[in-house]
């Protein structure tokens, strides 16, 4: 039972509390270049999270076999980038099979996950945070779920902005980074909000 | 001392074969999951020059091919690689041959530094877009050349020169790309086609007397061309001669009959 209650609050706090872009600010680069619309938003956050996942699966295991046996933990930041890269590419050439819409779609951005700090950053806060692989699976799940939360509000917010009137000086990048900034705002009053619930 | 090395080539070599073993894997999904390239676009981007001008008005070589391979371009769109392109796009996609018409870009002015003068000295960024926003740029006349060459800047094919203060178009270099049209803040190069006999070598929308005054080779609306023209090939509309290339037939009569020179007959030569 409290496995289970370490999980959910894994889960949760990673999924509101510590949202990889609203509160962390990692993976802000996506976060504004594909939350135009909401398709394209929300494959790239499912993307985002399979990346997540299988990174999480593949480093948790290199880590802790591997790097932890060899005392190479130094090493973490290479090898880690060198997984995470792999597995953009296998993404990508599967994507491209199997919905090349998309593919085409997300564009320059997927093989921008290779360099998505929000992926590296699950990887590492798995390890440095001492979570076991079960843990760590869920965390990256989170965080994936959380990336995609972010990216599908932002883009239904977008939308509105475009239908909207904005003031000359604010158009473009600001209004939207401003927008971020707000959502962002209301995210921070979600802390505290998990260990109360299970208090 | 052995000790360090060793760690170092463990450190190594654990990152050497997590590597490999992700290319292996990379190689194992391309190898099932990989689709290949459609072979026609491959084919289609082999005819195209690859110069990346855009003048068929896609971004580049590589996008016209693909807008070839699901038919939604035309094959004649190709202006550099004219006829022979077009040729060789039609047989490959299996359509009616129709070539471009061949043009190439031509600078309406002659106002050298022998014809006209400045009424400044303009000392700021040496470009043509920043220097006409000053005043309309340092030449005595408005709508001349000023010769600080963004049209040759951006030339893909090298074709244009300044030369006494204007800017020259070799036509026999010139692709017909149509780039430098759109970078003439005077908007005094146009495209012509390749077989006109006669060209309007002024810009100057200035009555005569105005015109006159800054440049020695201005047109000065005099329409005595308007009336020789045996074709009615050539109008003069707000003090410019302009040319109908659809009626002219290059019979020359309007260039013996322009009082300022500012018609003349120029053979533009195939291209090399």
């Amino acid at each position: 039972m409290d496995t289970l209650k370490t999980l959910v609050v894994i889960l949760l706090s990673s999924v509101l509390v510590n949202n990889y872009v609203l509160s962390r600010f990692l993976g802000i680069c996506p976060f504004l270049g594909v939350s135009k619309k909401l398709g394209q938003a929300a494959g790239m956050g499912v993307s985002v999270t399979a990346v997540m996942l299988l990174a999480s699966a593949i480093t948790w295991p290199i880590q802790r076999l591997i790097l932890d046996q060899l005392h190479l933990e130094y090493m973490q930041t290479i090898v880690f980038i060198l997984v995470i890269a792999a597995l953009v590419q296998m993404l990508e050439i599967i994507l491209k099979k199997f919905s090349p819409a998309l593919h085409k779609a997300l564009g320059v951005y997927l093989p921008l996950i290779t360099t998505n700090c929000a992926v590296l950053g699950v990887a590492i806060n798995n390890i440095t945070d001492g979570y076991t692989f079960v843990e760590s699976m869920v965390s990256s799940l989170g965080c994936g779920l959380g990336f995609l939360l972010a990216m599908v509000l932002f883009s239904g917010l977008r939308s509105r902005i475009d239908e909207s009137e904005v003031p000359a000086p604010f158009r473009g990048l600001a209004v939207t980074l401003i927008a971020a900034s707000f959502i962002s705002l209301a995210f921070m009053g979600l802390s505290g909000i998990v260990d109360s619930l299970f208090a | 001392m052995t000790e360090i090395l060793i760690h170092i080539l463990i450190a190594f070599a654990v990152v050497v074969s997590i590597g490999i073993l992700m290319g292996i894997l990379l190689a194992l999904v391309s190898r099932f999951f990989g689709i290949e390239e459609d072979p026609k676009r491959k084919q289609i981007r082999a005819c195209l020059p690859g110069i990346n001008c855009g003048a068929c008005g896609y971004k580049g070589c590589d996008d016209y091919a693909a807008a070839l391979a699901d038919g939604s371009a035309q094959p004649n769109l190709c202006v550099p690689g004219a006829e022979d392109t077009a040729n060789a796009l039609c047989a490959l996609l299996g359509v009616e041959a129709e070539a471009p018409e061949a043009s190439v870009a031509f600078v309406h002015c002659n106002g050298n530094c022998e014809a006209t003068s400045q009424k400044a000295i303009y000392d700021g960024i040496s470009t043509c877009k920043a220097a006409s926003m000053l005043y309309g740029g340092p030449e005595a006349c408005r709508f001349g050349c000023m010769g600080f060459g963004d049209c040759a800047a951006a030339c893909p094919n090298n074709a244009i020169c300044i030369k006494d203060g204007i800017a020259h178009i070799d036509p026999s270099r010139c692709i017909g790309c149509k780039i430098c049209v759109g970078q003439c803040p005077k908007s005094i190069i146009s495209m012509v086609p390749r077989e006109s006999k006669a060209v309007v070598m002024c810009n100057s929308k200035d009555k005569g007397a105005d015109a006159r005054k800054v440049c020695k080779n201005a047109c000065i609306g005099c329409r005595k061309c308007e009336k020789t023209c045996p074709n009615g090939a050539i109008t003069v509309q707000n003090n410019l001669a302009r040319i109908d290339y659809e009626k002219c037939t290059g019979c020359g009569a309007c260039v013996s009959a322009c009082p300022t020179g500012c018609l003349k007959s120029v053979p533009f030569s195939d291209r090399s």
